[in-house]
């Protein structure tokens, strides 16, 4: 399973340079490593969202592989229909070539709008894998909160306020959910270590059924730092546990990376001008409650991989 | 074969002999059992279909999209508030110029919630691109489902076929159907200029299309609308020569020296026809007009049926909430604005939330138009036939 450099900078370029992403996307990195990785010819599906928009301005596209984009919340259905007529067709004979089908959808396309077709997709089995890319934020429309937010962020519906401090509440722990519904493969992942992206994308790629990677996908602008710190940022995420890189398959969890000294969640969010206002902050509240969430998390999945 | 169908079994044996590739669904009240019985066919093995029981039909129809986009023939079915969670991918369909058929059961839209037919679900969807057809027994909605099949995939234009809620859906009738083998024969395989499967020819569906292109592609869409019309009266014609049955676009009912006419839509068509023997009977030159198909509107075709008439009345199942009446009521006093002898209208929106319209009230209804041609003028021009306190 394990990608080398140059194989992969010898593939064709199946997401081309000259799109509108800003300088550092995340989300664009993702989407090149992601086609990368796979082996087979692929039908990709986007769900609207900032990697939609920067993509395909009409006449450009950066997609040199079959693309679709429907709407916001259903790129999941979607993918669903397309993979339902590759079965009908190939039963047929009218479809030859063995493809794979991928969606890319945003936090807000995933967690929030989207959440149902994607439940529905898993649940029915569809062999489609999708991809969250996970900035955190709603993006395209202008940073407005997702259920994906962490604790404390500014964003422009939960701004850092005079009595508030940013956004109130915990993510949502998507990947669980995800999980709960037994995917043929899970995982979550992140650029900074594209060898074990690729490697995730493979495995999610070869399972007979519907697999599901979310993401962390760093926004420059959304997060606000220097765009030349993306791989950064994204590797801090890591190192902080912020964003474990674990798999679940057949009922195993699986720590992917386990970073060598867990480092606290302030390396990581004194970085970004999002969490700016909360070292000004009254008290520690909001930073305590996210380290809080990160620790329960990080550890209950440390318990998960040790009882296995 | 002449079998005993309710409109709900016969649109579905219509599916069965279509046998498309994808069905994506989600159950509704009175569309439901279209869905059932069409799960039946998969799960017997009488239909080769990938069958998709989505989540919502917000999702089925996002998967018919996405199934239709990778080339396959696609089909659906729902009823009122599942097409109105619909609405959203209903425009983006037409616009990706996927061909899809809706086998829909007319109910109305809540509020109040009511599951009876009216045609306020269609008639919200009135302008998202869909090419609708409204029909008047079972035998028309299986015939049609196939036709539709046809015209949408060589206009590149997704449809909606209906009937009226319970009254057709749950209707048992005297219906002939065409025999199995016949009906592929008749649409023949679906022909791509590109599909999403096609991966040695990258295509991107659903481009961000802004300023400098958006209004060029949505007049290709709109010329799309403007030329469907001969592609369905060539399918009817095709399908009458094959098996018998004619359609046209617009249904004439004693019209060639009709002075007073009614225009209705669906079911009510049945009963006004026979409104119009029993007057015919008794001398009265009354003629009905059918809207059948009724987006794209044949304007031609409804300007060419009542050019003699002298009054019209226009039965509106559904109200625009303008207080500018029913939509049928636009459409037909929109088209007659460029003639030279206008004739007098009345609107009469009449049975929402399935309120039944009986044949005497119909009756009643010409008696009145009569009156109007006597006096030569029209009182009230939009009226709410049926409803307490009026
Ligand atoms: C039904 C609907 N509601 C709202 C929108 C507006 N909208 C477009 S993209 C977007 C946010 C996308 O956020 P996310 O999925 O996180 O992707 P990102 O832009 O961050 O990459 C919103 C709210 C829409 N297109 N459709
Ligand atoms: S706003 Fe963020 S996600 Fe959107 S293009 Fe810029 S960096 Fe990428
Ligand atoms: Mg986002």
């Amino acid at each position: 399973m394990m990608a080398s450099l140059k194989q992969l900078a010898a593939q064709e370029e199946k997401f081309a340079g000259g799109h509108r992403g800003c300088a550092g996307c995340g989300a664009s990195i993702i989407a090149r490593q992601v086609l990368m990785a796979a082996e087979n010819p692929v039908v990709v599906g986007a769900a609207t969202g900032c990697l939609e928009v920067f993509s395909t301005i009409y006449p450009y596209s950066a997609w040199e592989v079959p693309y679709v984009h429907n709407a916001f919340e259903n790129v999941a259905a979607t993918m669903a229909g397309v993979e339902s007529a590759y079965k009908a067709l190939k039963k047929k004979g009218k479809i030859k070539k063995d493809l794979r089908f991928i969606a890319f959808g945003g936090d807000g396309g995933t967690y929030d709008i989207g959440l149902q077709a994607l439940s529905g997709m898993i649940e029915r089995r569809h062999r489609v894998l999708y991809v969250c890319y996970n900035n955190e934020a709603y993006m395209n429309t202008g940073i407005q909160r997702s259920s994906a937010t962490p604790r404390g962020a500014h964003t422009t519906t939960s701004p850092a306020g005079k009595v508030i401090p940013g956004k109130l509440q915990l993510r949502k722990n998507l990947t669980e959910i995800i999980i709960a519904h037994e995917p043929a493969y899970a995982a979550q992942a992140t650029f900074g270590y594209w060898n074990d992206l690729v490697t995730k994308v493979r495995k999610a790629l070869a399972v007979e059924g519907p697999s599901f990677i979310n993401i962390y996908a760093p926004c420059r602008l959304g997060w606000a730092y220097a765009p030349e710190k993306t791989v950064k940022v994204s590797k801090m995420a890591v190192e902080t546990c912020i964003w474990p890189l674990y798999e679940y398959q057949d009922g195993q969890y699986r720590i992917t990376v386990k970073p060598k000294e867990k480092k606290p969640i302030t390396e990581f969010i004194n970085s970004q001008g999002r969490f700016e206002h909360l070292f000004k902050w009254k008290d520690d509240v909001p930073i305590r409650e996210y380290q809080e969430e990160i620790d329960f998390i990080w550890n209950r999945l440390l318990k998960r991989t040790e009882s296995q | 074969m002449i079998v005993a169908r309710t409109g709900n079994e016969a649109m579905a044996e219509a599916m069965r002999q279509i046998n498309p590739d994808v069905v994506a669904a989600y159950p509704i009240t009175p569309a439901t059992e279209v869905v059932q019985l069409f799960s039946k066919f998969v799960h017997d093995g009488d239909v080769d279909t990938e069958f998709v029981p989505a989540e919502s039909e917000h999702s089925a129809i996002s998967a018919c999209v996405g199934a239709s986009a990778a080339g396959a023939r696609v089909m659906t079915s729902t009823a009122s508030q599942g097409l109105a969670l619909m609405h959203e991918i209903l425009f983006i369909a037409a616009g990706l110029r996927v061909p899809i058929v809706i086998c829909l059961v007319n109910r109305s839209l809540s509020s109040p919630i009511n599951i009876h037919c009216d045609h306020s679900d269609t008639l919200a969807s009135r302008d998202s691109g869909w090419l609708q057809i409204y029909t008047e027994n079972a035998q028309e909605a299986y015939d049609t489902t196939i036709q539709l099949v046809k015209v949408a995939e060589q206009a590149l234009l997704p449809g909606i076929v209906s009937t009226d809620a319970f009254i057709i859906s749950h209707g048992m009738e005297r219906v002939e159907l065409v025999d199995d083998n016949e009906v592929p024969k008749f649409l023949g395989e679906r022909k791509l200029n590109y599909s999403l499967l096609d991966v040695d020819n990258p295509v991107t569906l659903g481009a961000l299309d802004l300023q400098d292109f958006f209004f060029e592609h949505k007049r290709s869409e709109i010329d799309a609308m403007d030329h469907v019309l001969p592609i369905i009266e060539r399918v009817q014609k095709e399908y009458g020569d094959k098996f018998g049955r004619y359609y046209s676009t617009v249904d004439e009912y004693k019209m060639d020296d009709a002075e007073v006419v009614i225009i209705a839509m669906g079911s009510t068509g049945g009963t006004a026809k026979v409104a119009v023997e029993r007057l015919r009977e008794k001398g009265k030159k009354v003629g009905l007009v059918r809207a059948r198909v009724y987006r794209p509107f044949p304007k031609d075709a409804m300007l060419k049926a009542v050019t003699k008439a002298k009054v019209i009345g226009i039965m509106d199942r559904a109200d625009t909430l303008s207080t500018l009446g029913g939509h049928l009521y636009n459409d037909v006093r929109s088209i007659l604005y460029d003639t030279a002898t206008r004739p007098l209208l009345k609107n009469y929106i009449y049975g929402l939330g399935g309120r039944d319209i009986s044949i005497e009230e119909i009756e009643a209804i010409y008696d009145e138009l009569f009156n109007i041609k006597k006096s030569g003028k029209v009182d009230k021009n939009i009226v709410y036939y049926g409803v307490r306190g009026e």
